[in-house]
């Protein structure tokens, strides 16, 4: 490991470690959710961290931990085109079909 | 059925105090650990291991036949009574201290909860079984930080390296066999602590030389805690820890 660049100015902040977004899967087997996010120093920590702070009681049989800057993520300006779901272009949702009998959930 | 063997009893005290003491000496890091996460972290290996020493002490109770229960092994007994290794009760230093101290011991409990899952007390051997899920977490747990803190910056290595210069001298005892390890395990409910240095050795060397750490030579081993001649600090802690159970006698909450 390479000393970090500051290290002779003073005390660290209190969250000067990188953040991991944590992701679990349920034990039902279903996608890995987003539980929230953990600071540590590596992957591993960051796994470990995850698992003492989301993952202590069951809640999961698979832990992703991703570094929270590797993320790309749409801005609130984006909301207008990009999530706009065109409403003037009727043929984009599926609202012409017949739903067959027996389909209680669509 | 054949009678216990009256070793049972201060064997089983020498498991559970190891783990009641150095549970308590973790969870003095509770609210000061160095970040929010290890914090937690620290806690819930606190808690696993007092889970463990609780369980350990109903049973010893049990095999002890008095009425004594888990609280009163716990709360009511002076450090003289104490069965556990000095390692354990020494002050929790700082976080490179107390890390290196979880290596130590996480690995040698796992050695020896492994050998315990097969003894012939049906209470220990699942009291075992459980803990050994629990010590492989806290090997894995400690050895990562050992290795980061190791490796890590000029004083986080210094300060590593202090710790496993201060503690080595407390490792030999956890290995010592008396003649209650010794009947134990020839009866089949224990394990002989010897059996299990040279595995300890192996991975602790493997683990201490990829944190960039060396073992220092140490001609002279402590001991005394199996014993009951604990260091000043054991009494200090225990003041702490029982003093409000033995100033509420019979409270429950």
């Amino acid at each position: 490991m390479t000393k970090p660049p500051d290290e002779a100015s003073g005390p660290p902040a209190d969250s000067q470690w990188p953040l991991w977004e944590v992701f679990l899967q349920p034990p039902k087997g279903e996608a890995h959710e987003h539980a929230g996010s953990v600071h540590a120093v590596s992957a591993e920590h960051a796994l470990q961290n995850a698992r003492d702070v989301y993952a202590r009681r069951g809640e999961a049989v698979s832990i992703w931990v991703v570094p929270s800057a590797e993320i790309t993520a749409s801005t609130p300006e984006d909301m207008g085109p990009f999530f706009d779901p065109g409403n003037d272009k009727p043929y984009r949702h599926p609202q012409f079909y017949k739903v067959p009998r027996g389909v209680r959930v669509f | 059925m054949t009678p216990v063997p009256s070793s049972l009893f201060p064997y089983l005290l020498r498991l559970a105090d190891d783990r009641l003491v150095l549970g308590h000496r973790l969870s003095e890091w509770c609210g000061h650990g160095p970040i929010l996460e290890e914090d937690i972290a620290l806690a819930n290996v606190s808690l696993d291991l007092i889970g463990e020493a609780t369980l350990l002490l109903k049973r010893a109770g049990e095999v002890e036949g008095r009425g004594r229960n888990e609280d009163a092994l716990a709360y009511f007994r002076d450090s003289a009574d104490y069965r556990n290794a000095l390692m354990v009760e020494l002050p929790k230093g700082d976080f490179g201290f107390t890390i290196v101290r979880q290596l130590f011991f996480s690995l040698f409990s796992l050695l020896q909860m492994d050998a315990l899952t097969k003894s012939s007390d049906a209470d220990l051997a699942g009291i075992a079984a459980k803990a050994v899920k629990e010590s492989r977490y806290h090997v894995r747990h400690s050895a990562e930080w050992v290795v980061t803190l190791g490796d890590g910056t000029e004083e986080s290595h210094a300060r590593t390296q202090r710790a496993v210069d201060e503690l080595w001298r407390y490792t030999g005892e956890l290995f010592m066999a008396d003649a209650i390890d010794r009947e134990m395990s020839d009866a089949g409910l224990g394990v002989n602590p010897e059996t299990l240095a040279e595995r300890w050795n192996a991975e602790v060397g493997k683990t201490l030389e990829r944190a960039t750490l060396t073992i220092p030579k140490v001609g002279y081993m402590q001991r005394g805690g199996r014993e009951g001649k604990h260091t000043e600090h054991l009494g200090h802690m225990l003041a702490e820890m029982q003093i409000v159970a033995r100033s509420h006698p019979g409270a429950s909450w």
